[in-house]
């Protein structure tokens, strides 16, 4: 068994969490569990594009990786102001 | 398979248990401030494991000639191990200040 077969399991298994934690962020029920559903889909497709890398032999995909960790915590937070405070500043 | 991808397989392994029943407590949880404590902290550990995992398969000849595979993944986990508990924290903040109520049992006295 050569190891891309592991790296494609644990990206099925990545894309099965993100389906699952996608339905808390669909059902809710308040703008809270919405906000916390977004903040883990967006560490979990961190993790996945780093997996996808590795599985396309392009390391390089960190990177992107790298870009999108440091998106999802500005987005979180802004998405809190907004919600908090109605206005972005 | 020699001793790295057997230890990078394990790790990895790890990290999908971790990380699915992170995903299962989200979606079962009862209410918010107990989903809290799956998406707070199986997300980073999850991906610690991961990383750690994919660390161990940064020096295979195939990826020897492009620079810098683990300085950067040692980077995201140390940038999600930083910022991973600011969110779940800000946004329990957010939740607590606006007034939303802890969930109770049915017929506990809530003690």
């Amino acid at each position: 068994m050569s190891m891309y077969a592991v790296f494609a399991a644990t990206g099925l298994v990545f894309l099965v969490t993100l389906a699952m934690v996608l339905v808390r962020a669909f059902l809710g029920p308040t703008v809270w569990d919405r906000i916390l559903a977004t903040n883990a889909v967006g560490t979990k497709t961190v993790i996945f594009v780093a997996i996808l890398g590795f599985i396309m032999k392009r390391p390089e995909f960190l990177d992107i990786s790298l870009l999108y960790a440091v998106l999802n915590f500005v987005a979180t937070i802004a998405i809190l102001k907004i919600v908090e405070y109605k206005r972005i500043g | 398979m020699d001793w790295k991808d057997i230890v990078s397989t394990v790790f990895l392994a790890a990290g999908c248990v971790v990380a699915f029943t992170g995903a299962l407590g989200i979606l079962r949880m009862p209410d918010f401030y107990t989903r809290l404590h799956p998406a707070g902290k199986n997300d980073s550990f999850a991906q610690f494991l991961i990383m750690i995992g994919l660390l161990f398969q940064a020096f295979r000849p195939e990826f020897r000639e492009i620079v810098g595979v683990a300085p950067r993944l040692i980077l995201i986990t140390l940038f999600i191990y930083l910022t991973s508990p600011i969110a779940t924290h800000a946004i329990t903040r957010a939740a607590y200040l606006d007034g939303l109520k802890v969930w109770r049992k049915e017929g506990s006295d809530g003690v």
